[in-house]
């Protein structure tokens, strides 16, 4: 098991370093220039702001989640996952619907008389990435809420805990082990932003690294400068990534009866408060996806052939990578919680932090001598996806895997429970839920991921992503936006079967 | 009420899921095994790369091809790499060892670099007729050419701005490219910067608060504008053609420009490297035929570069001067006129 994770960690980061590597060395060097301070200032401020925000934001609305019962909390879980799985400039568009110079916002301000909202800046930059995020780290701290054993609770309520004694006693030590990962997770994402960024920044004063490292490869064809910019980038995402290990305590709440008892949320104020908490996500994460999905029902009939061959093979390259990635996640974080080494964390999370124009290119320089490249896009996609989804999948599931490690480790060991058995009798039992989810989230986000197919594919490789592309390219908007809303059902319906699958053993 | 689950969980669900998951990565395996290798023929294959618009189902590759097959005893294949600018890229990764045999989709903001390169040999044709300057270079080909123009709608802008300073002083809002990411970005960069010289930083600086945003690429721009979030979009002079002929839409119209309208004209050429070059040279001449030609303005929404009868409708107007800089020239200006933009925008 140790040797596997191993491999499989130096795997992780051979598929992060080698491609810069090989964009260096065909360079003959990294180099970097005076601009870049600005690219990279404005890189963390975005990120960090983002993440905070984000992550912020989440708590309350996973609390409510978590103590609160009522019809359709379900389907709204599901739901309210949907923004992250959307292509960026579909988000982009139906935060525009809404946000934009000529959206919902602003045109009630403008009836009211009131002065008129700029999306564009700063503001709209943390606001999209907000969007995106929430959703993730909503369902990361859920996690951690449905990771404490129900009778934990039934003992707080039992001794006659108040809320504060609650949140003292079982929620903080909670959020102490899942916030540092929830928010190097959302920082490392936001780091690698290129279009949001660019879009709604506003103008050149938005650079980030990732638009910087595209100006190197295409403006000026210095392959050096954007293996050195990709090596800041990678830095700086790994650097999160550590110090949010250094800052997660184990919570310890020890092993509970897995009985799914109605949690008690507390009354007066505090339902008036979730109620808001979980309306206010609602409306912020679902009306952008309305309208989204109203501009492109009537462009579902002008949808031209191509997309039904490129839906298929999306699916695909997502259903490879999710066995991929979910292999690979297993293993890493089973070896974590046992106390394995700490650049296995490292490895890890180091995929998120990657540019994905480095990467394409040095596969490509990779691929090249061995192979037409375009005969390898699909399964250099998977090999990519896999890569870029194992970061959450692992954060997903390592809480889980300390804890079963921890309750059911010493068990297991006593009854002499290895290898396969030990992965059907306790492994995927005891981790069904973070593992559902986190294939769930890697089939999606594998389904949406433009990602470096652009860089391969020909006429006959194109993935829905590539198609929407093409036709935005070629002045078909609405036949865009119809396969954009085929898009997102498809990567939605992937995402709720594993899902689901994960929840069977949730009331 | 109280389900209790003990530890052993649900074994037989799991195990069918996991056959399941099992199977679907056996089959997607397969269909990516099926889909990626491609049937190898005894007829010779003349590879063009070219931008992802060109081969799209509703762009002209098909047809191109479909008439080039016909004649020429051999397999055309086209290999697509996002736009212009790419292409570029793209080659100077493979170098010689290059598959490719023709790219097709380079412009002229880009020629100078790629000559420099010296990875493409002289195409031997004659100079393409259609163009609204005289251009005849021994390495790049035009196949097709348009007027870059900022695009509105007449019901929501009557009075669209003449010039570049007639917009900076007025209130109208436009939607560009950014021209490290964009081919049309650089050709903005390039347009103020032939129109204005010295002076392009000012004009930037005033056209500053007219500029809602700066997108990656032409779609996204073209996608703001078409949603409202923009008055002007900087395009092409053929884009009204596109909704008037193809969505029967006449509500569009681009704005002509005092100083003239800059030009973009896409190339083709011939790699060195090629293992076909004749069948490489067949292909530059047919790019040149009256079959080619015909099919550029209703797929490419662009101008042929042969003289070929426009479609019925396709052009209403066209721009008094047309500008156009030398490929060195454009070489020389463009870190400097990016630097300018940079400073004027980084407000």
């Amino acid at each position: 098991m140790a040797s596997s994770a191993g491999a499989v960690g130096a795997a992780a980061l051979l598929l992060v370093a080698v491609p810069i590597g090989a964009v260096a060395l065909r360079a003959g060097g990294l180099s970097l220039s005076p601009a870049d301070g600005a690219a990279l200032r404005f890189t963390l401020l975005q990120a960090a702001l983002s993440a905070s925000v984000s992550v912020a934001l989440a708590v309350p609305v996973a609390r409510a989640l978590a103590r609160r019962r009522f019809a359709g909390r379900r389907a709204l879980i599901t739901l309210m996952g949907a923004p992250f799985l959307l292509p960026v400039i579909v988000a982009v568009m139906g935060l525009l619907a809404l946000f934009g110079r000529s959206g919902v916002v602003n045109a009630v301000l403008t009836a009211l008389g009131l002065p008129a909202l700029s999306i564009y800046g700063l503001q709209g930059v943390v606001l999209a990435h907000v969007f995106l995020n929430l959703p993730l780290a909503t369902r990361m701290i859920l996690q951690g809420w449905q990771a404490i054993p129900a009778e934990r609770f039934r003992l707080g309520a039992a001794l006659g805990f108040s809320p504060r004694e609650v949140a003292r006693h079982l929620e903080l030590p909670m959020l102490r082990e899942v916030l540092p990962g929830a928010l190097a997770t959302v920082f490392a994402l936001c780091l690698t932003s290129f279009a949001v960024a660019l879009i709604l920044g506003g103008g050149p004063w938005a650079t980030t690294l990732e638009l910087a490292i595209y100006q190197a490869v295409r403006f000026d064809f210095d392959l050096g400068h954007a293996a050195g910019l990709a090596l800041v980038q990678a830095l700086v995402g790994g650097s999160a990534a550590l110090a949010a290990w250094a800052a997660a305590r184990a919570a310890g709440f020890g092993a509970g009866l897995d009985r799914t008892l109605p949690m008690a949320g507390p009354g007066g104020w505090h339902r008036g408060a979730d109620a808001a908490a979980l309306t206010v996500a609602a409306v912020f994460l679902l009306a952008p996806m309305a309208a989204v999905l109203l501009r492109g029902l009537p462009g579902l009939a002008e949808m031209p052939g191509a997309v039904w061959p490129a839906l298929v093979r999306s699916v695909a390259v997502a259903l490879a990578s999710v066995v991929v990635t979910m292999a690979a996640a297993l293993v890493l974080a089973q070896a974590v919680a046992r106390g394995g080494p700490r650049w296995l964390d490292l490895a890890a999370a180091l995929p998120l932090a990657t540019s994905g124009l480095v990467l394409g290119t040095g596969l490509f320089l990779l691929v090249q001598p061995f192979a037409p490249p375009m005969r390898l896009a699909l399964p250099v996609t998977v090999a990519v996806n896999a890569a870029l989804s194992l970061p959450f999948a692992y954060r997903l599931i390592l809480p889980d895997a300390r804890a079963l490690e921890a309750d059911y480790g010493r068990l297991a060991a006593s009854l002499s429970l290895t290898g396969a058995a030990r992965l059907r009798l306790v492994t995927l039992p005891r981790l069904r839920r973070p593992l559902g989810f986190a294939a769930g989230l890697a089939a999606a986000l594998s389904m949406g991921d433009l990602g470096v197919i652009a860089l391969f594919a020909g006429e006959a490789e194109a993935t829905l992503p590539l198609v929407i592309q093409r036709l935005q390219g070629a002045y078909r908007t609405e036949a865009a936006a119809g396969a954009s809303v085929l898009l997102v059902a498809a990567a939605l319906a992937l995402f709720a079967a594993f899902d689901r699958w994960g929840r069977h053993a949730e009331a | 009420m109280h389900r209790i689950s003990s530890v052993p969980g649900h074994p037989p669900q799991l195990e069918e899921a996991m056959k399941a998951l099992t199977l679907a990565a056996g089959i997607s395996c397969v269909a990516l095994a099926l889909s990626s290798g491609a049937a190898t023929a005894e007829t010779p294959v003349l590879t063009v790369l070219t931008y992802d618009s060109f081969i799209s189902e509703w762009g002209p590759g098909p047809a191109v091809e479909k008439a080039f097959e016909a004649s020429c005893g051999c397999d055309l294949r086209f290999v697509a790499a996002g736009d212009g600018a790419a292409l570029l890229a793209r080659l100077q990764l493979e170098g010689v060892a290059s598959e490719t045999d023709v790219v097709l989709g380079l412009d002229t903001g880009l020629t100078a670099a790629a000559a420099a390169t010296g990875l493409f040999a002289p195409h031997g044709q004659p100079a393409a007729t259609a163009l609204p300057v005289a251009y005849d270079d021994p390495l790049f080909l035009p196949y097709d050419w348009g007027w870059f123009a900022f695009v509105y709608d007449k019901a929501r802008l009557p009075a669209p701005p003449t010039s570049f300073a007639d917009l900076a002083a007025s209130g109208v809002k436009i939607v560009i490219q950014d021209p490290r990411s964009s081919t049309p970005g650089l050709g903005l960069l390039l347009w103020v910067k032939a129109a204005h010289g010295d002076k392009a930083g000012e004009v930037w600086a005033g056209l500053a608060d007219n500029i809602v945003t700066v997108t990656p690429g032409w779609s996204e721009a073209y996608g703001l504008f078409l949603e409202g979030e923009a008055d002007m979009v900087l395009s092409y002079t053929t884009s009204p053609a596109y909704h008037r002929l193809a969505e029967g839409d006449d509500s569009k119209d681009w704005a002509p420009f005092a100083e003239g309208h800059y030009l973009q004209v896409e190339v083709s050429a011939k790699l060195a490297a090629t293992d076909q070059p004749a069948l490489a040279d067949a292909f530059l001449a047919f790019t040149q035929s009256a079959e080619f030609q015909a099919l550029i303005p209703e797929t490419n929404w662009m101008y042929p570069a042969g003289d070929v009868p426009l479609p019925e409708g396709f052009e209403t107007a066209r721009p008094a001067t047309s500008l156009l800089m030398t490929a060195d020239e454009a070489a020389a200006a463009r870190s400097a006129a990016l630097a300018e933009w940079q400073a004027a925008l980084a407000q």
